[in-house]
């Protein structure tokens, strides 16, 4: 048999959050090494909050990141309540899970119709599709539509749907205008069939990568982003607050980002897969019912069922939201004064893209001493490069061109973000 | 060849020509890309308007087959942290008509740069990962190193701003 020997190098992923290369080493018929190299420069977040007053830290962690950035923000909010032992209002929650379900549904939108689909049509770009074609030019109605809609809900709520300012520990700065709440729920229904189209889409792609690996989500009885025990594929871990004592940090020499196992050493998925593997029975029932025959392909060890499960959540934060907004009117509320001493506050949350932790340790006087951010490209980055480890294996005689989109497709199915991968590096270097 | 038939051809050779477009780029540095998502968001609404008009001949969150060649307008996101990150920067500025910082990081270097200003306990901290990775002293905005011809602050950019410029240019550069 001839043994092949060649390297593959993407110098810069396209069509991802940010900035990363791959790098493919096989030797004699058998793959050597995969490097998936986050490149964004680091901007040091974790160092940068030392010292400054809790008040200032939310909206500062939301610059981790663009585009996940009400999770930084919730997810802080919640560490920094939790360190002051404080629950937030009935309303607030509700406020709060509307903002979530709003990025949802402008996240995936963005990452399924503008990242994805141009590979399902062979198209290079969302902006590459014919408008005259009718099925083209529904999805690219639909695009706008959809991602329109999740954006609505997110300024409705939490005044943008990036860096949004009204959410604060203790509450809302501002609450939502009631007048205004019929014509989001109407746009909310309008994208129904839009989303359930994309259902369709996902289900029918015979895109495939099984790779049987372990799960961890956030799992409570309803399908929450924001609450609940850390859970794997088999059932209950541990709280939300012990994750850390579960993961193990490791150095990725070449990459600007830290990476994670479990302590066992086992790799492990984190994102919208992990969530409808761990959980599905708790989608909201209509979601459930008019997704029903998509939701037998879980749980599945396929990556690109993790295309398929985000547009399930975008159709579950879609029925949520309608049912919030249809229930309730709300009233005027001064977000509530914490008491703050010297605690630890952990916030976990479900980020589109998988479980986020956040740590605080604050001392007496409101300030932060220390703290730790552990976001979900950090924790895949190990199982992107055993996937694409075990494609190239079983590829090997496909064209390098055929490789590379294929690895790129790879890459895409995490809906990986390099701008938050980036954010912090543990300052311990394997090898100089 | 009959006349109508070159009549036919001489019509479509000015209509392609009257589809002039606005060749620009998106590039993005040391930042959140809180802008590059703001600009999808604001082609939720916009879409049907810009896309008949713009050429993205360098885009690398919309598309794969990227060009470094000349553009009307490139629009610049995020700080610049390293001498690499320079060197594109000034390649960018070579190749775009006008060159427009987009965002806080741009305009003003923070929050990305926010290093410059930690305390030399923090500082040597983070030394180890600026060596390992040729990160630049330090982290600077896009004047002070390229000429820029206009900007968007904000984090996120500031949208009206963002419409106004990129209206602007359509009109200086005669895109109908």
């Amino acid at each position: 048999m001839h043994l092949i020997d060649f390297n593959l190098n993407i110098d810069e992923l396209t069509k991802v959050e940010g900035a990363a290369g791959l790098e493919i080493q096989v030797k004699k018929g058998k793959v050597e090494s995969v490097k998936f190299k986050i490149s964004d420069y680091k901007r040091f977040y974790t160092q940068a909050m030392r010292g400054k007053n809790v008040a200032a830290i939310p909206q500062l962690l939301a610059r981790i990141c663009g585009t996940c950035s009400n999770a930084h923000l919730l997810a802080s909010i919640e560490a920094i309540e939790k360190a002051a032992n404080f629950t937030p209002s009935a309303q607030t929650k509700l406020l709060r899970a509307l903002t979530y379900h709003g990025l949802i549904i402008r996240d995936h939108a963005l990452h399924l119709y503008l990242f994805v689909l141009p590979d399902l049509f062979n198209l290079d770009s969302l902006l590459a599709f014919d408008q005259t074609e009718p099925e083209q030019h529904q999805l690219l109605h639909d695009t706008f539509s959809v991602k329109a809609a999740g954006n609505h809900l997110a300024m409705l709520v939490a005044g943008r749907s990036v860096h949004a300012p009204l959410p604060i520990p203790g509450g809302f700065i501002k609450t939502p205008d009631n007048a205004l709440i019929p014509q989001h729920i109407q746009e909310l229904k309008a994208i129904r069939p839009a989303v359930l189209r994309l259902i369709e889409i996902f289900a029918n792609c015979d895109f495939k990568l099984e790779r049987p690996t372990d799960y961890i989500a956030l799992k409570a009885n309803s399908y929450s982003y924001l609450e609940g025990e850390i859970y794997n594929q088999d059932g209950p871990l541990t709280a939300e607050k012990d994750l850390r004592q579960y993961l193990e940090h490791v150095v990725l020499p070449y990459s600007q980002a830290s990476a994670y196992t479990l302590k066992n050493k086992r790799p492990y998925r984190v994102g919208a897969l992990a969530r409808l593997n761990i959980n599905k029975e708790a989608l909201h029932p209509k979601t459930k019912s008019d997704a029903a025959k998509a939701l037998q392909l879980f749980p599945s060890n396929n990556i690109f069922h993790n295309n398929l499960a985000q547009a399930i959540e975008i159709l579950h934060s879609i029925d949520e939201s309608i049912d919030i907004l249809s229930s309730n009117t709300f009233s005027p509320e001064t977000p509530a004064q914490l008491k703050l001493s010297a605690a630890t506050g952990f916030g976990v949350i479900e980020a589109p893209r998988g479980t986020l932790y956040h740590r605080l340790t604050i001392t007496n006087d409101g300030t932060v001493q220390e703290g730790e951010i552990i976001v979900p490209t950090s924790q895949n980055q190990i199982a992107i490069e055993l996937d694409i480890a075990e494609f190239i294996q079983n590829n090997l005689h496909q064209p390098k061109d055929k490789l590379t989109l294929e690895c790129e497709k790879i890459i895409r199915a995490y809906d990986p973000c390099m701008s938050c991968g980036a954010h912090f590096l543990e300052v311990k270097w394997l090898e100089e | 060849m009959t006349t109508a038939k070159l009549l036919i051809i001489c019509y479509n050779k000015t209509a392609f020509m009257s589809e002039k477009k606005l060749k620009v780029g998106w590039f993005s540095f040391t930042c959140c890309e809180d802008s590059t998502i703001l600009f999808t968001e604001l082609l939720n609404d916009h879409y049907q308007t810009w896309l008949p008009k713009l050429q993205f001949v360098h885009a690398r969150v919309l598309q794969t087959k990227n060009i470094w060649g000349p553009m009307d307008v490139a629009f610049v996101e995020g700080a610049i942290s390293s001498d690499s990150q320079a060197e594109t920067l000034k390649k960018i500025r070579q190749l775009a008509t006008k060159v427009v910082a987009i965002g806080a990081c741009a305009v003003t270097g923070r929050p990305s740069g926010q290093r410059n200003d930690f305390p030399p306990p923090l500082q040597q901290e983070i030394d180890s990962i600026l060596k390992k990775f040729n990160y630049g002293k330090k982290v600077k905005k896009l004047d002070e190193l390229i000429k820029v011809d206009a900007a968007v602050p904000g984090c996120p950019m500031n949208e009206q701003k963002f419409i106004e410029i990129l209206n602007l240019y359509l009109t200086e550069f005669a895109i109908n």
